[in-house]
């Protein structure tokens, strides 16, 4: 389904996002990688607290903003994308230690040649994977 | 107790920040991944402008000794890059690639309650456990 490009909205978010990451580390010294945070989260008791308020805040202030906005949620997906799509960010993130906001942003504000070497590989992947599903497969576009 | 508060501000922040740049769309990611298609350039901005925060924001951090409530500061990153490295962040990068989701719009989107946020994040979990699991095994 085509989608708008949307520079402001995006440089605005974008911003914000970074912002978040430099608070967390100015306050608490943290990384905002959600992947680890939602795993030490749900794996360590020390520090249980300070991850849970975070992920907390992150879940409310984008229902509020959906709200606010009337956004609607994508339906009608393949539910086996979905399945294979959770299973693989869940497992790779892991392996990998990291996703898009604890290498993409976190790694890479820490000039990290770690993150850059994991972002430039899921990167590939994901326009690789996207170029296979949608138009090798012929699916879900 | 102060801890907790500037970690659901930086949560709230980060939440708004997906939100408001459409990243809790899957349509708009898998559209920026789709270079042969529908093109959507929007993600790249994002992250430069995310960067364009957190670089020198995490440079002005990195100057002060201890955070602001006295936490240490993280170690310098690791420099190692083995397999583990890349072919977990591959793996990472097809499952996003198959639905749109990475995990931070996966929990963003279970505000919206639906089915599909849900599925997505236990078969997040699921793959979490997964591996590792098998990391300790081996």
């Amino acid at each position: 389904m085509p989608t708008e490009f949307t520079p402001l909205s995006a440089l605005a978010g974008g911003a914000l996002i970074g912002l978040a990451a430099t608070w967390l580390l100015a306050t608490i010294g943290r990384i905002a990688g959600i992947s680890g945070v939602l795993n030490n989260a749900l794996e360590s008791g020390d520090g249980r607290g300070w991850r849970l308020a975070f992920l907390a805040g992150l879940v409310l202030a984008a229902g509020a903003w959906f709200a606010l906005t009337g956004a609607t949620p994508r339906s009608g997906f393949p539910w086996p994308l979905l399945l294979a799509g959770g299973l693989l960010v869940g497992f790779g993130t892991r392996l990998g230690n990291g996703c898009t906001s604890g290498h993409g942003i976190c790694g890479l504000a820490r000039l990290s040649r770690r993150s850059l070497a994991a972002v430039a590989s899921f990167m590939a992947a994901g326009f690789a994977t996207v170029f296979v599903v949608r138009h090798l497969l012929g699916v879900a576009a | 107790m102060k801890r907790i508060v500037h970690a659901a501000i930086a949560g709230l922040l980060f939440g708004l920040g997906l939100a408001v740049s459409g990243m809790t769309n899957p349509d708009k990611v898998l559209n920026f991944l789709d270079l042969a298609g529908h093109w959507d350039p929007s993600l790249a901005l994002v992250m430069g402008a995310a960067l364009a925060v957190a670089l020198p924001g995490y440079r002005w951090v990195r100057r002060r000794d201890r955070a602001v409530c006295g936490d240490p500061l993280p170690a310098m990153p690791a420099t190692g890059i083995d397999a583990g490295l890349l072919g977990g962040s591959a793996l990472f990068g097809i499952g996003w690639g198959l639905a749109g989701y990475c995990p931070g719009p996966a929990l963003a989107n279970l505000a919206h309650g639906t089915p599909e946020a849900v599925v997505f994040v236990a078969a997040m979990l699921a793959g979490s456990q997964l591996a590792r699991v098998l990391a300790a095994r081996t």
